[in-house]
């Protein structure tokens, strides 16, 4: 109890920092409180419902995310294509030549990731399974996690994932993953001694630091965010959310965030791919 | 870096106004930003001019300043009397530019 009101004394003090004279009256509806926009959380789910990270934003960001024209992400989309039937590596190979279109061969992909490699013995994300091709199969270098190339790709695997339903598994051999991802997102860290969950969960639509509070969720990865003037990946996110609270974030690409990539997945299992979004 | 697009219409009715739309991929970097390791200025690299030409005549060009954010998306509208190509371009600080044309009819 004394921990929990420690936790809500932080945010409050995160909120009055940000100096945002909302208050609880004069604040509209949100379009995320309306019930047009929920989706159903899965079952065991600590949310009530699930609500995209989108309905959070302002008319105008979600305009610019409506339009594949104006939604910058695509500017990265389109290296992607390139990418993708570019030969590259000793093996004289490019993904077209094992993949053939990306329309067919990654549609569902992003929706169902990470996902357990027997192979490897370990969760792996899109990107990992990106640079799992390159090195293996195409004997070309690996692109880094944030490089332009790898989020283009990625962006463009996510598309042929959009509209769909996330639905990952936690069953059977991704079990402890999935344990390990939960048991992080609910652990305190950093000096404001917070956990994911007291901001995503317990405080959701809240004004904080200038921004509406979301549930947290990773439908819309890689994301166009204006703040970056980039597009970003879901680790980017999370080391910028444990910084915020000043936690030493981990490594892109490490396994405690890719186990949080799988529990968050979880959390929000049935809510539409948006990749790639935009946010503020 | 730098890829532009463009939207035109392919088709366009006569006496109609359509909005031309454009995108360029850029770091947009203002020159007061420092480098965080050396502590040095980031020498200054913007899109300064944006220019559109129907059949070599100008129809739309603007001027762009430091404080545009990265990615500048440029919109306009044109209403052509007869069908045609335009030329768009971008210059970068240095002079160096980078361009794309779209066909369009008018009936
Ligand atoms: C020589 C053939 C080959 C090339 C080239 C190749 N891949 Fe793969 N890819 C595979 C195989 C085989 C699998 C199945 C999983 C495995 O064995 O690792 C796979 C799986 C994948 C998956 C997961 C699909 C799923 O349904 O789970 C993604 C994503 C992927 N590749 C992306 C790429 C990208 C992007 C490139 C180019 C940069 C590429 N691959 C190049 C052979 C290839
Ligand atoms: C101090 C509060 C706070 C904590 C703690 C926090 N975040 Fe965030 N997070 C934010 C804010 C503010 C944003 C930006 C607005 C939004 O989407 O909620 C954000 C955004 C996000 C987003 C992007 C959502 C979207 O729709 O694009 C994800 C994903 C996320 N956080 C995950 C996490 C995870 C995982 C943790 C725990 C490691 C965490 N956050 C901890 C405040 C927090």
């Amino acid at each position: 109890m004394l921990r929990k009101s420690i936790a809500a004394a932080a945010l409050v003090a995160l909120a009055v920092g940000a100096g945002s004279g909302v208050s609880a009256e004069d604040k509209p509806v949100g379009p995320w409180e309306r019930k047009e926009n929920h989706v159903k959380a899965p079952k065991d789910s600590p949310l009530d419902y699930l609500v995209s990270g989108y309905w959070f934003r302002t008319p105008k960001t979600r305009a610019l995310q409506d339009d594949d024209f104006e939604n910058p992400a695509f500017l990265w989309v389109e290296q992607g294509i390139e990418e993708w039937s570019k030969v590259d590596g000793k093996a004289g190979k490019s993904c077209a030549s094992c993949h053939e279109t990306a329309e067919k061969g990654m549609k569902g992909v992003s929706a169902r990731y990470p996902v357990y490699s027997a192979k490897n013995k370990k969760m792996m994300a899109v990107t990992h399974q990106v640079n799992y091709c390159r090195e293996n199969y195409m004997k070309a270098k690996k692109w880094k996690w944030e490089s332009g190339k790898m989020l283009g790709m990625t962006a463009y695997i996510g598309l042929q994932s959009r509209g769909m339903p996330v639905n990952v598994s936690i069953d059977g051999p991704v079990r402890p993953f999935f344990e390990a991802g939960k048991d992080f997102y609910h652990e305190r860290r950093g000096q404001f001694d917070l956990a994911c969950v007291h901001c995503h969960q317990a405080n959701f639509g809240q004004y904080i630091r200038a921004d509406f509070l979301s549930q947290g969720h990773s439908n819309g990865f890689p994301t166009y965010r204006l703040k970056w003037q980039k597009l970003g990946s879901l680790h980017r996110r999370f080391r910028g959310c444990n910084n915020n609270i000043r936690a030493i974030p981990y490594k892109r690409g490490s396994p405690e965030y890719t186990n949080l990539e799988l529990y968050l997945a979880w959390r929000g299992q049935g809510l539409k791919v948006e990749s790639p979004s935009v946010r503020q | 870096m730098s890829r532009p697009r463009v939207r035109v219409p392919r088709k366009i009715k006569k006496g109609d106004t359509v909005t031309i739309k454009t995108l360029i991929a850029h770091k947009m970097e203002t020159g007061v930003r420092r480098n965080k390791k050396t502590g040095k200025l980031i020498p200054r690299k913007i899109i300064n001019g944006f220019e559109a030409k129907i059949d070599g005549k100008t129809v739309f060009k603007a001027s762009l300043h430091p404080a545009v954010s990265a990615n500048p998306y440029i919109s306009f509208a044109i209403s052509p009397e007869k069908s045609g190509k335009i030329d768009f371009v971008w210059t970068e600080d240095g002079g160096k530019t980078f361009t794309k044309s779209a066909k369009f009819t008018v009936a």
